[in-house]
């Protein structure tokens, strides 16, 4: 089996600041990781390849230093790692990046094998969208699991997989066929520590690096800023709340415990208590 | 297991692991290099000043692209009571050369590029791969250490040990003993960050000039410590320390002290308005020559820390470590090239370049330091700096007493607080001491 688990460099959001003036996120000199969810993709597609054999390729589009990441990545066993960096990739939106990493993919599955699986993690840290993982499963015609709690099985002969999806109100059980995209939630295994021939081979390997022309990218003006739609108008902080928490008697009962908390939000919102009242007429 | 062989193994990317193993690497070793934080420079503290002489040994042209912060022209020696601080200031234009002797720098970016270039000369570096014990043959050799990865012993003709003050692995291994709560010294450190400008206005520098103030005083509270303020291009490092002995003694707090130094009115102001951004501790050995443990053995050398190369009262430890690094890797690729075995006989080379470097010198020549100030604590830590402080303010202070009153006052104090036999004893201690 050919695994390709998509990754990407996202800041350290423990150690993020915002800038007090601009209200920018001010990433000099704040850390990066590798995007957490990304964790339990990559840990996924080792266990896939440890179970039915193959390889398991990285790939990530990100600035020269992702390949840090790629590293770091690798060090947990994964095979070879492929970085798209350059500058016409520079301000892509979740559009122009599932673009750049469908191509690549597609270019990736003609140098090292077509994909049975692709992975991506629920959605990145930094952006929040989950938009890129169906995105690329769009482009490249592949059938999509999204917010996969857990791999049942994969059967690479049948060429069949068997996922639950966590989705409103219950855990959805869903079968389909390979290939496929996965974007794997949180929670679902525990990334494992590399061995030291793992961390070996890292340290030494050779990230391959591939510009836009390399992955085969032929329609710039679908990368980067030109090809994204997305216009951030204003970005902002939150300011802080004015308000400080109050503490209520508990009292001796539930029910009493109850009135004084149900006197005490209608005493902040006056116009709820009133909500509340016509509701309840009205039944 | 690893199947593949190491002409040598470092443990730590610190100073002087980094200096092994790049010097190792650039005389054509097979190295690899070990390193427990996720990267190199991750688990590093330092004030910190480098000393460019060290490091021009290593890389020469290093002042291309090394993350230095300021280049040091003015040096400030503070004795200091409870509201004033006496000073000795050394600034000079001399220091804006092309090649100057010291610069502040930020040892978290410092060390990411020192182990990018051991990585460039050759050498294979793992982070996040903690040794957890050395690995020996049946005579009782060095060959190798096992870390905490699966499958994680490999082998190699050499061990350098720079795995920094702890020294837990040479613990382990009985090459030396932990360090003793006299020997070390526990240092906090914040960095304020400021404005380029605001630091540039406050301490009176320009572009790249940097200044330092070191001091003691009565803000150790009468415990063996010594306090610093070094100037980065947008932040300013402060910190204390005081030995461990004595923080156990009094039961003083490392962070309460540095507070309070914080709050000293001749601080406080150089540092308002600031934005604290890390807070950080070390362990410094300040054991000194006599401190020394054995250096090498049978497969194995130590190195910086490790080997407790400090020098406490000059406040050099990072250039010890360095040289001490570079001299470890010199001798082992003498040893290799003559195709002689790895063992203490033939290591023994690497004390000996130590014994004739200045780190063994300089060691050797304070020797008796680190026990006079320790026992005589008291002494120069909280009776001087008060007397000094009282006699400079008598010396400026103007209220028409006759002169000769003042300087028979002041001795007076001198000898009150510490007898006529006390002052000279402690002179000539100080000055054999030095000597």
């Amino acid at each position: 089996m050919h695994i390709v688990v998509c990754i990407k460099q996202v800041p350290d959001s423990a150690q993020i600041r915002v800038h007090p003036v601009t209200n920018t996120i001010m990433r000099q000199g704040v850390p990066t990781i590798i995007n957490p969810y990304d964790l339990f993709a990559i840990e996924e597609a080792l266990r896939l390849r440890d179970a039915h054999g193959g390889s398991v390729t990285l790939v990530s589009m990100g600035p020269p230093n992702a390949e840090d990441t790629l590293r770091k990545a690798l060090a947990f066993g994964a095979d070879r790692a492929v970085l798209l960096t350059d500058r016409y990739f520079a301000g892509s939106d979740t559009l122009a990046t599932s673009f750049a990493l469908a191509s690549a993919i597609a270019k990736i599955g003609a140098t090292y094998g077509a994909p049975d699986i692709v992975f991506t993690g629920k959605q990145t840290i930094d952006g929040d969208t989950a938009q890129v993982g169906p995105g690329i499963a769009k482009r490249l015609g592949l059938l999509q699991l999204t917010y996969v709690s857990r791999i049942a099985s994969v059967d690479p002969e049948a060429r069949l997989i068997e996922v639950e999806r966590r989705a409103e109100g219950g855990i959805q059980q869903l079968r389909t066929q390979l290939p496929c995209l996965v974007t794997m939630l949180e929670g679902s295994n525990t990334i494992r520590r590399g061995t030291m021939a793992d961390a070996l081979k890292a340290a030494r390997a050779q990230v391959v690096i591939w510009t836009a022309a390399e992955a085969g990218i032929e329609e710039l003006t679908k990368c980067g800023l030109r090809g994204s739609p997305t216009v951030v108008k204003r970005v902002f902080a939150p300011g802080s709340r004015a308000e400080k928490a109050r503490m209520i008697d508990p009292g001796t009962s539930a029910r009493d415990t109850a009135d004084a908390l149900l006197d005490a939000i209608f005493a902040a919102q006056g116009a709820l208590e009133a909500d509340v009242a016509a509701a309840q007429a009205s039944l | 297991m690893i199947d593949e062989k190491f002409d040598a193994i470092v443990v730590g990317a610190g100073m002087s692991g980094n200096a092994a193993a790049y010097t190792l690497a650039k005389r054509g070793l097979k190295v690899l290099q070990l390193e427990r934080g996720e990267t190199a420079g991750s688990k590093n503290v330092q004030g910190a000043i480098m000393y460019a002489a060290m490091l021009e040994q290593i890389i020469p042209d290093f002042r291309e692209d090394a993350p230095l912060e300021r280049h040091i022209v003015e040096q400030r020696f503070w004795m200091m009571d409870d509201t004033s601080h006496t000073g000795m200031h050394y600034r000079s234009d001399d220091f804006n050369t092309d090649r100057p002797n010291r610069y502040t720098i930020i040892r978290a970016a410092f060390d990411k590029w020192f182990s990018r270039k051991v990585r460039e000369a050759g050498a294979t570096v793992l982070t996040e791969t903690t040794v957890t014990e050395l690995v020996y043959d049946i005579r009782g050799k060095v060959i190798g250490v096992k870390t905490d990865r699966r499958g994680g012993q490999v082998h190699a003709d050499v061990v350098v040990l720079a795995e920094g003050v702890n020294g837990l692995l040479g613990t382990r291994a009985g090459f030396r003993q932990m360090p003793k709560p006299e020997m070390v010294a526990l240092a906090v450190k914040e960095m304020h960050f400021l404005p380029q400008e605001v630091i540039e206005s406050r301490f009176n520098l320009k572009g790249d000039e940097g200044c330092v103030v070191e001091a003691a005083g009565t803000f150790s509270r009468g415990m063996t410590g010594l306090a610093f303020l070094y100037t980065n291009k947008e932040c300013v490092s402060v910190g204390l320390g005081c030995l461990v002995s004595d923080f156990a003694r009094t039961m003083e707090s490392p962070y309460e002290l540095l507070e309070s130094f914080k709050q000293h009115p001749s601080i406080r102001p150089l540092i308002a308005g600031s934005e604290v951004k890390e807070y950080a501790a070390h362990l410094i050995p300040e054991g000194g020559f006599k401190a020394i443990p054995q250096l090498y053995g049978d497969g194995w050398v130590v190195v910086g820390d490790a080997a407790q190369l400090n020098n406490a009262v000059h406040r050099e430890g990072s250039n010890l470590a360095m040289t001490s690094g570079r001299l470890a890797a010199e001798a082992i690729f003498q040893v290799k090239s003559r195709k002689d075995p790895m063992i203490a006989d033939n290591l023994k080379l690497y004390k000996k370049m130590l014994d004739d470097s200045f780190v063994v010198k300089d060691l050797k020549k304070y020797k008796d330091m680190p026990n006079l100030l320790h026992t005589n604590a008291q002494n120069f830590f909280l009776t001087y700096p008060q007397l000094v402080s009282k006699a400079a303010k008598t010396f400026v202070h103007v209220d028409g007493t006759p002169k000769i009153d003042k300087e028979k006052e002041t001795s007076r104090s001198f000898i009150k607080a510490r007898s006529r036999l006390g002052l000279i004893g402690d002179a000539v201690r100080l000055a054999m001491a030095w000597r």
